[in-house]
């Protein structure tokens, strides 16, 4: 009969295993039930039938478009950041890389004022933007807070870190023996970047565009502030949550929700094929 | 250019003196400036504004005004409900992620990677939806709420409310740290303290948590700052109620739409004070103790 666990000399599994699956039944377990449950009970048609009342369906496609652009911005940025703080030394350097983590330890809320702050047209941002600046003498005003333009700002607030923190350890991983056997070759120095470097940290890239992704598409607080939140034209599903159950539509969130979840789990699902793929087709460990 | 005119001549075009030669697997000085710049350009644009954007906004009417937003009763009673919860929830994760990283890294048992998975799921469910899940459980039309009425209890709109959501978006932080860093240390030196006849218990406080202190620390720093500064879950269960389930964050919401800015920049600027000591000490964690704490690093 196959083991369940290797046996061992240390005493504490069943006391800590236990305690463990209680703490998750209880924290997640049997709240995200109650959302499938609920969500079953309505049924397919039900569900598709909130789904797809114009509103609903603006938000879902607010959110998930903005995400997917903020997060492959937050991809390209967050490389060139993540390679200039793990190859090159400048002054300041430790400073930059612990500012990367400021959008996680700016609580959301705090960080949606203060880009709202930023970005109104009355802000430092916003005001080089807006009427009667030499932006709007040019191309006409442009107003960034309060618009779908506000929520991608806040979006890629919000993302960088995870493309930047999951790209550093496979940067400083990488082995320089391999860009060096391309230099010996004679690939130019562009080449090499290409063909070598950018195929090697791929899965990683995508690994962070993926964490990123997912935490936009249920980003709330740095969002709500900044967004304007008019129906239809900035309103973030998240937020469209909030309103259905504050009108007791519980059936409504659920939907949104529902929404929401089924479709973080297939791009990370899909996410993490094209990295097995990937790493399948280059044979290397990460 | 110059450097690959050098790489041209070589080191045996008679110079007299040795010439630098480039280094092949880098980039020319002046490619590496400008990545540095557009690096430096986008944090600062993106990430440094904002922060100090909070500072300034606050302290726009001067000192007096900022330090008159604390007098707010209303203010005092978030912030007391925000050590309240943080009090709660963070000392119920740090159980959770003890346990957690004790089964886990310390024994070999099937579904593993399952249940790793399951411990990071609050990092891809929405806060709205994890507030939701409370909701539907324990709101006063949730599977739970007509119970709960009858007997007199309140969950959502109330200290639970805010301490399960507290907890549903936490809990993975001191588990993500410990779990990494015990799996490299193995099991030998609890063996050991075994085999010279130290029970469990003692193995564990006098073994295995000396050699995760910084690690615990460091998840504990993580865990605390964002249970104080959570608000999109928090804000489902909360109801919002003044000086009664307001905390610090919500306390933000109501005066930024009040139009009360320098108050709520005021209140703002304690979270991201908060936001920056934890950041510092983090910093000076991973510089002092780096392989101490792991290499495993994603958040």
């Amino acid at each position: 009969m196959p083991q369940f666990r290797v046996p061992s000399a240390i005493p504490g599994f069943g006391l800590t295993y236990g305690f463990v699956w209680l703490y998750l039944a209880i924290v997640i377990l049997i709240p995200l039930g109650a959302v499938v449950l609920f969500a079953s009970s309505l049924g397919p048609v039900k569900l598709y039938a909130l789904l797809t009342r114009s509103d609903t369906f603006a938000a879902l496609r607010l959110s998930f478009g903005l995400s997917l652009i903020a997060a492959a911005v937050n991809a390209v940025f967050g490389l060139i950041v993540a390679w200039v703080l793990t190859r090159y030394s400048f002054p300041g350097r430790r400073l930059l890389d612990a500012a990367v983590d400021l959008p996680f330890a700016l609580p959301t809320a705090v960080a949606g004022i203060a880009l709202t702050a930023i970005y109104a047209p009355n802000g430092w941002i916003g005001s080089l933007f807006a009427q009667g600046s030499v932006w709007a003498s040019w191309f006409g005003p442009l107003k960034i807070a309060y618009t779908p333009l506000g929520i991608f700002v806040a979006l890629v607030f919000i993302g960088l870190p995870f493309v930047v923190r999951t790209l550093q350890p496979v940067l400083s991983d990488l082995d320089k023996e391999l860009e060096e056997a391309s230099a010996t070759l004679g690939a130019k120095r562009s080449v090499t970047l290409f063909k070598v470097v950018l195929p090697t940290v791929f899965p990683a890239l995508l690994t962070g565009f993926a964490l990123a992704f997912a935490r936009a598409v249920g980003e709330y607080g740095s969002v709500i502030f900044i967004a304007g939140n008019i129906p239809g034209v900035s309103e973030i599903a998240p937020l469209l949550i909030i309103t259905r159950l504050e009108q007791f539509d519980y059936a409504g969130a659920t939907a949104i929700a529902t929404a929401m979840l089924v479709l973080s789990f297939f791009i990370l699902l899909l996410v993490n094929l094209t990295e097995a793929w990937s790493r399948k087709r280059l044979g290397h460990v990460r | 250019m110059s450097a690959d005119a050098a790489l041209a001549l070589g080191p045996s075009s008679g110079l007299s003196e040795p010439v630098r030669l480039p280094s092949p697997v880098t980039e020319s000085r002046l490619a590496q400036i400008a990545l540095i710049a557009i690096a430096v350009a986008f944090l600062a644009f993106f990430l440094l504004l904002p922060l100090i954007a909070v500072f300034a906004e606050a302290l726009r009417r001067g000192v007096n005004a900022y330090f008159a937003s604390f007098t707010d009763p209303d203010t005092l009673s978030a912030i007391w409900l925000t050590v309240v919860v943080a009090a709660i929830a963070v000392p119920l994760n740090i159980v959770f992620g003890l346990a957690a990283s004790w089964a886990i890294a310390k024994f070999d048992f099937k579904g593993k990677s399952f249940l790793l998975s399951l411990i990071d799921l609050p990092f891809s469910v929405s806060p709205v939806v994890a507030g939701m899940c409370y909701v539907l459980l324990f709101g006063a039309q949730g599977y739970f709420g007509h119970w709960l009425d009858s007997h007199n209890l309140q969950i959502i709109f109330a200290i639970p409310g805010l301490v399960l959501a507290t907890i549903f978006v936490t809990f993975p932080f001191v588990a993500r740290e410990l779990i990494p860093l015990m799996q490299e240390q193995g099991t030998s030196e609890e063996e050991a303290s075994l085999s010279l006849g130290a029970g469990g218990f003692r193995t564990f406080w006098s073994v295995t948590l000396p050699n995760v202190r910084w690690a615990l620390l460091y998840g504990v720093l993580l865990c605390n700052a964002r249970a104080m500064g959570e608000f999109g879950a928090v804000s489902v269960v909360s109801g919002h109620l003044r000086g009664l389930t307001n905390t610090i964050p919500l306390q933000v919401e109501i005066l930024y739409n009040e139009y009360n800015f320098v108050a709520a920049f005021a209140v703002a600027s304690v979270l991201a004070s908060l936001g920056l000591v934890t950041l510092a000490i983090k910093s000076g964690l991973e510089w002092r103790y780096g392989d101490q704490i792991s290499a495993a690093h994603r958040h």
